[in-house]
This record gives C-alpha cells, structure tokens and sequence, in this order.
C-alpha cells in the first residue's frame, strides 16, 4: 500500500541495502526495519533528545529524519559504539561516574556527546551544557554526565 | 558493623553494561508476537454526558480488527478508592479520557480509525478549582461516589466532590494558639506539575485459549497490576502474569495500575495475539496521574523565642477527575502535616476534591513537597516576624530522638540538626555575600522528611537460589526504574550471604516466577525489600550450615563460613567448599544429604497501625528519612531571573548501600525539585491542558542544572537491613521552599506559590516597589 524506496547506506560499519517506506522516521526505520532497538523514542517531535544517532558523523534527532535521506549516509547507533565486546572510553566512563538512572535517554546522551568530543576532544562544562542542552535525562544525571564526558575526554 | 565487605561500597550498576550498550530491554524493544496496535479515542469536553456514540465508519477501516467503547467493558478499578472504569461511561469526567479503543493491524490504521469514531456529548458544568468544588452547590463529578468500594482508612462524603477527608486533632488546638505569643496565617499554592519521564506509559496484552492473561507493562508494581485485574476482571491471581521491563523512569505515575486493563477484551476476542499500546508524549502528559494541585491555608502560633506552640492547617487538594490513589497522598500529607517539626498541638484537615482536571495521583513526594512548601515557607515568615536567624528556628523546633509527629508517633533514628547544619555550613550561612551588577542575592535553607505512604501491611519477599557452583539467584519483585535496585538488593544478598556481587544475578521481575512485592513506590524497597532478601540470605545460610554440619560431621554452632568455604573452628583443614556444600549435598558413602539450598525471607511491618478516624492519632510511617536543602541564588532584578549559585543537598541514608548510587539518586531528587521550584507547571484552561509538550512543559537541562554539593548522613535505622532506610523521594522535596526562601532573603518580598518563573519574580519586585 505504501510506497517504497530503496535504499544504501552504511550502518555501524557495514553496508546496506533496504527499501524505505517513504514518509517513515529514520526513528522507526532504525527500531523496526535495522532492529536497532537502544536508539529510544521519547516524544518523536524532537524535544528530548533521546532518539539521538550519528548521521554522517553528526548527531540528528532521528525522529525527525525520513528514513529515505538515510541514502548514500553512515549511520552510528549505540549499537555500533563497542567493538568486539570492547566499551567505547565514553561508554566505560558512564558506567565509571553512574551517569544514568534509568538508562532510556542514555543512548541518545551518550550519541550526543559522542559527536561532540569529536569536534571537541576537550570541552568544558558550558561546552557540554551546550552540546547536550537538547537531551533531557528526567532522572537528573546531569552532574554525573558533565563529569563522565570530560573524564572520557581527558583519557 | 565496620566489617562490612559489600554494603556501604560503590559497585558498578548491575545495569551497566546492558544501559550504554542499547541492549537494555524496555517494553517496546521487545518482540512478544503477533501484534495489533491499539489506540485511544479521547474526550474532547472535561465534562460532559456520552450522548452518542457511532463506531461504525471505524470497524469498517481497513486494518481494523476491534473497536471497544466504556458500555461494552464497564469493568472498574482501582487501588484505593474504586471510581475508574477502563473507558468512559455514560459520562467523560476530564478533558482526554478514553472513551473508545480500537486496535488495528497497524499502528497508522488504528491511529486513523479513531478519528472515524464520531463521539457526541452534552456537556455539563465543570469543576475547574477544588476551592469551588467543595461547595455545596457545587456541580457533581461522581454521583455514585456513595456506591464505590474503598479501603476503609478513607473517609468521602457522598452527595459532594468530597473523595476523602482526613483529619489530625493532636494535643489541644486552642490550648496551643493561648500560649502563642504571635500567630501568622497564610495562604499558599502549588500548581499540578507531570513526571514526565522520557519513556512514556506502555503496556501489551495477550490472552491465550487456556484463559491465561499475559500482561507487559511499564508499571512500577507487577504484583498491584496483577491484583487490580484479578478483582476488576473476576480472573483468578495463577491466571495472570504480569511481566516487567526495564522502566525508563517512574516518579510515582507508573504506580498502582492504569492502562493495562484498557485492552484485555480486545485480547480475548485475538488470542494468541499481542495488543500493545504505547503513550505518546501528548498523551502521557494529559492522560495519567499529575501532581495534584494543592491551595492550602497554614496558622502557625509561636511564642517570642520561636518556639511553635500551635499549627493549624487545612488543605485543598484537586484530585482531578478520578481519585483512586489520590485519596492516600491527601492522608499523607495529613498524617505528616507538621513537616519535619514537633508541634505538641495541631489540627488538619486534608481534602482530596474531585474536580474536571486531569487525574491527580502519586508523584515523587507523595504529598510532601506541596505540603511541605507551606511548613517551610511560614518558619521563614515566623523567623522573620521574630527577627531571629531562619535556621534557629528550624532547629529549635525540629524533630530529634523521641519526637512525635502530627499523628503522634514516636520517631527513633534521627539527626535532623545534622542535615540542616551540614547544607548551612556548605553554602555560608550567615555571610551575606553581595551581587555584581546590580544583581541581589540571597541564602535559603529547608528541611524535609518523609516515611513510605504504604498499607501497614504492605509486604516484601525474596528467593535466594544457590547454583551447584556457588553462584546465586535473587529474585524479588521490585522494579528497577533507575533507583537501583537492581544493584542496591544484589549487595545486600552479598554481605548476608558472602558471595561476591558479580557471582549474583538478578533480573527484573515476572509474577509467574519472582515473588510478592507489594509496589516500587515511597522509597520503600531498600528496606523492604532489602530485608526480605537480607532474611532469604540467613535463610540459605542456615541451610549451607546444615548441610556442612552433616558434611563435615561437626556440629554447627563449631563451624565458620567465610564465603568459599565451612570449616571446623577447631581444625581449619575440615572443611567444605561453597561449591561442594551446594552441589553434591551428599556424603562420601554417596548418601544425600539435603539441597539444593532455596533461601526464602519475607517482610511485612509491625511497628505500622491504624489511624483514629477522628484524631489521625496513630502510627502510619515504617521509617522516617529526614534532610535539608540549602540554596544561594543571584536575582537579576531586570529580568527577575533566578540563577542558582550554591545547591546544597543532605540526606539521612541511614546506611547508604551503595554511596555513589545514593549520591546519584541524591543529586537527581534535587535536579527535580529544582526543576519544578523554577520551570514546571501544568496550565488548564476548563480542564484542558495547555502546556503538554517539552516545549511547552519545560524541565530542567544541563544548561539549567549547577553543581550540587551532597551530604549522605548516616544514622542508622535500627530496623533497616545494614541501617539503611529509602532516600529516593526525600531529596526533592527541600528545593522549593528553599530556593523561594533565599529569593525571599534577596528580595525581601514573599512567595506563597512557586514555579519562581522570571515573570513571578519580577512582578513581586515590581509590586514591593
């Protein structure tokens, strides 16, 4: 019934190939279509941050992206940040500095600052207010976080 | 107790690794089956009778495979007070109620065929503020509120908007206002504010042809959502499943049960299928339990050297529209109407109000930061009409060993001075600092308690299971919502049992296999919870002493276990390891002995009673968790923007399990209280809801949030497993008074009601002028 596109991308590494109903999220591509369920949805208008991935390097609320601009991009979801078993730094010092309570903003938290240590390998505290301002955390873990960032920055 | 190993050290989240990987299941990451996808059609009038309604142009949508409407499923529920049907009946009672559900094949279907629902109304007077729907002539929101069933510690008054009113005679009131040298009376507010936690309401629901209900849900209580659908579907309790998930936060709206009820005909009509309907944000915001509103009137009687002789203090609460766990917030918050003060005479009346607004019900607090707003905001007012230091005050009056509170119970265990001293030494008490450019600054402490609003036999259990190779399993039915507890119960098991936290495994519960826990609500399952599972570790101790008794052939009271091994206190070379002692529970001649080893422990209080239906005198709290907030802010008279420039936090732990998860918790109570004492409130306009986005309904981000300095104090709770006690509410409940207090100092004008938006801010310094 709904019109289909095919698509090619690259998905945490690898490539590949789908058709994208056209009028879709890249949300509900990622979740449904890529079974990538650590990406989260939490309003689906843009508000929270928690749908957060990497498009290209850079971080996008993949709830207001069509799955079909996915085409000819890189996409990194948590789901790409480990490899072989193996936590990312940023990964391994939120668990150092408990920087999560519930953990359901916590992959788009952690795709946000993910993104901004690699335009800005040192930021300081407003920096990283700045970056993440766009990803609430209802649990509060601001503090841990600000702290989690710039230890994984400073290794 | 200094030879703890486990409990009082900071271990890793047990829910780490799976939390900043993605693989963390909630609810809707998981693939049940089969699935229809449900969705709701909402009341567009906040009162009104259902005139008409026409699903036809619905069923007959492609896709479509049910549509259900409030007559076909009248079944009620309900935790305290039964007032709630699933969907609508005959009348809608707040703005956005559902008055119909379809499920489809696709969530876009589903979506489309409710708006094919033509729904037609004569809409009735409402009741907007609960100060006008306490009136006897006020319009009627539930004309059978007489015919409800009710846990009989509520009192409503039938014929009214009246769900409960709960009263506290202590001392003699009159007697009290004599010896006051001075009295204040005061009127204060507290808007609705939203949890808002970032994974909205979800539930899923299959019905399989033996006539076994399986529920997924959000909810933080498996076992309460089990009960309410057992009594309001008539099904028997084996019959019923209920499976948790990983929660993306509670907060109290995923408390008692609310939405999981909605879907269970359309279930029986499709077994085998999955319904599953997931929130969105609108619906999240509107739909489910807001804090109530709360207009309040305080009368403090205090003598010239500050000490409070007499309070006085009646409380309006707006229930909204349906009040079935309200009712026990509004007892709360009577029950607790002194704060964190002893006053030897006090008089309370606490109103829960039906009103047309949405549905009011448990939020972190549970009543006391609303309630608490108005103790603490009237000692500033009282320290100031006496010109005495704000924190004298507070410390003159303030609860210590021995202390009674409003309903006259005794409290053990506390160190309220500690808590206040300690935030007042951190943020300078005493010093006035000035501002640059202009700006004015201030200081503002408060203090806080609070105990679990919970039934007095509210109970926990635990099942420790011991692996052939000495590893263990600890199943509970605690939720874990962010709190811990995963983690906090997991290092209880271990010190009482001497097996290393990661050679414990525990998951989220499932009532088909975890058992009984009342609900993850009030702060309540460190201790609760925490004890049942410290008694299913003594259990399986004694079982492993046994068994290596038989073993070693030495009699019990001789032997040691150090965690690897039993051995003889005589001869250290007798022994057994743990590994042996579970697995091969036989002797050398190849006779069994006993095993495997099966832990059980369970928890109900005694120390918890009735309340006096006219006095409230009694003794409702299973422990009481004091702290304080202290605050220095800088005000930009321009703008009347509040910039937050010192936030302290204490908060007596008792025995802090893990100190950096109870710094965390800590550090986010205040974060929310923080976020509603400047930000959050709910706007109605006749029971419509304005505000119900995150633009709209802004919460505090990073750019909002300052450094915090915390304190966890330890006074140990006599009963607590290790001497802890909860701390998971009590944080937030502080920030308000104590941000508005220290505004207050700046300013030198009152705040009777908060957010302290710029606006408000502002305009007060504009009227002081």
């Amino acid at each position: 019934m709904s019109d289909k596109i095919k698509i090619k991308f690259t998905v945490n590494g690898d490539s590949e190939e789908r058709e994208a109903v056209v009028g879709e999220t890249l949300l509900k591509f990622i979740r449904d279509e890529l079974n990538l369920t650590g990406t989260k949805s939490g309003c689906e208008i843009g508000e929270c941050g928690a749908c957060t991935v990497l498009l290209d390097g850079k971080p996008v609320n993949s709830c207001l992206v069509l799955a079909v601009e996915l085409d000819g991009k890189e996409l990194l979801t948590i789901e790409g940040l480990s490899k072989n078993g193996e936590l990312d730094r940023l990964q391994q010092a939120f668990i150092d500095h408990a920087a999560f309570q519930c953990g359901y903003c916590t992959p788009g938290m952690i795709m946000a600052a993910r993104s901004l240590l690699e335009r800005n390998p040192n930021p300081n505290d407003s920096e990283i207010n700045k970056a993440l301002s766009g990803n609430l955390c209802r649990c509060g873990a601001y503090q841990e976080i600000r702290d989690a960032v710039k230890d994984s920055a400073s290794k | 107790m200094s030879d703890l190993k486990t409990v009082g050290t900071t271990v890793p989240r047990k829910d780490a690794m799976e939390k900043v990987t993605g693989a963390a299941e909630f609810i809707e990451d998981r693939y049940m089956g089969p699935m229809l996808y449900a969705k709701m059609k909402k009341s567009t009038v906040a009162h009104g009778k259902i005139v008409r309604i026409d699903t036809d142009k619905a069923e007959k949508h492609p896709g479509v495979k049910a549509v259900l409407t409030g007559k076909d499923y009248p079944n009620m529920i309900g935790l305290y007070l039964i007032d709630r049907t699933f969907l609508a009946v005959d009348k809608v009672r707040f703005w956005g109620e559902p008055v119909a559900v379809v499920a489809a094949t696709s969530e876009k279907a589903a979506a489309e065929a409710v708006e094919l629902i033509e729904v037609e109304y004569e809409e009735l007077p409402g009741v907007f503020d609960p100060r006008e729907g306490i009136k006897p002539d006020a319009p009627i929101i539930h004309e059978n509120l007489g015919n409800y069933e009710i846990v009989p510690i509520f009192y409503p008054k039938p014929g009214t908007n009246i769900a409960n009113h709960f009263k506290i005679r202590k001392g003699d009131i009159e007697e009290g206002f004599d010896q006051a040298d001075h009295v204040l009376e005061k009127e204060y507010y507290v808007p609705q504010m939203q949890h808002v936690p970032i994974e909205t309401h979800k539930a899923a629901v299959q019905w399989s042809p033996d006539g076994k209900l399986t529920v997924w849900s959000t909810a933080q209580s498996p076992n309460v959502v089990r009960q309410l659908l057992a009594k309001s579907l008539d099904i028997p309790m084996h019959k019923i499943r209920v499976i948790s998930s990983y929660i993306g936060g509670g907060f109290g709206c995923k408390a008692g049960a609310s939405i999981e009820g909605l879907l269970v005909p359309i279930a029986q009509k499709y077994p085998g299928h999955i319904i599953r309907i997931v929130f969105d944000r609108e619906e999240d915001m509107q739909g489910t339990f807001t804090r109530q509103a709360l207009f309040s009137k305080l009368r403090t009687g205090f003598t010239k050297d500050g000490r409070i002789t007499a309070l006085q203090y009646e409380m309006i609460w707006d229930g909204g529209a349906y009040t079935e766990y309200g009712v026990n917030i509004v007892r709360a918050a009577g029950y607790s109407s002194t704060g964190a003060y002893d006053i030897p005479n006090v008089k309370t009346d606490s109103y829960c109000v039906y009103t047309n607004n949405s549905i009011g019900g448990p939020v972190r607090g549970f009543g006391m930061c609303e309630m608490q707003w108005g103790i603490e905001r009237q000692i500033e007012e009282v320290a100031k009409h006496l010109n005495m230091d704000p924190l004298e005050v507070r410390l003159k009056n303030g609860m210590k060993r021995g202390s009674t509170t409003a309903s006259g119970q005794v409290v053990h265990d506390v160190d309220y001075e500690k808590c206040l001293k300690l935030v007042a030494d951190k943020i300078g008490w005493g010093k006035q600092e000035s501002g640059k450019d202009g700006k004015l600054r201030g200081k503002g402490i408060a203090g806080l308690v609070k105990c679990p609003a919970q039934p007095s036999n509210a109970a926990s259990s635990a099942i420790i299971r011991i692996n052939e190779d000495g590893t263990a399993h600890v199943m509970v039915g605690a939720t874990e919502m962010g709190q811990g507890m995963l983690t906090a119960i997991s290092q209880i098991a271990s010190e009482a049992l001497h097996i290393p936290v990661d050679k414990i495994d525990i998951k989220v519960p499932d009532t088909d296999f975890t058992p009984y826990e009342w609900q993850s609500v009030g702060s309540r399952i460190t201790y609760t919870c925490g004890t049942s599972v410290k008694r299913a570790a003594e259990d399986a101790l004694g079982q492993i002493y046994c068994i290596a008794a038989n073993l070693l052939e030495v009699p019990q009271e001789d032997l040691s276990y150090d965690g690897k091994k039993v051995y003889s206190n005589k001869d250290p070379n007798i022994k057994a390891t743990i590994r042996e002692i579970a697995d091969s529970c036989k002797k050398c001649t190849g006779e069994g002995i006993a095993g495997p080893i099966i832990g059980r422990g369970s928890f109900v209080p005694t120390n918890m009673t009735n309340l006096d239906p006219e006095t409230g005198q009694g003794n409702p709290g299973l422990f009481y968790c004091f702290g304080a907030t202290g605050v220095e802010v800088e005000i930009d008279p321009e703008t009347g923007v509040v910039e937050i420039l010192q936030l302290a936090s204490s908060i007596d732990a008792g025995k802090a399990i893990n100190p950096q998860l109870a710094t965390v918790q800590l550090h986010g109570g205040t974060i929310m209280g923080l976020s509603t004492a400047l930000y959050e409130e709910v706007r109605f306009d006749k029971g419509i809801m304005l505000n119900r986005n995150f633009t709209d309904y802004k919460i505090a981000t990073f750019d909002n949030v300052p450094h915090i300095d915390s304190f966890i104090v330890e006074t140990p709770e006599t009963n607590g497993p290790y001497g802890a006690r909860g701390i998971g509410e009590q944080p937030m409940i502080g920030v308000a008074p104590a941000i508005a207090n220290a505004v207050s100092d700046a300013l030198g004008v009152e705040f009777n009601s908060f957010p302290l938006t710029p606006e408000k801010v502002w305009r007060a310094l504009k009227d002081k002028k």
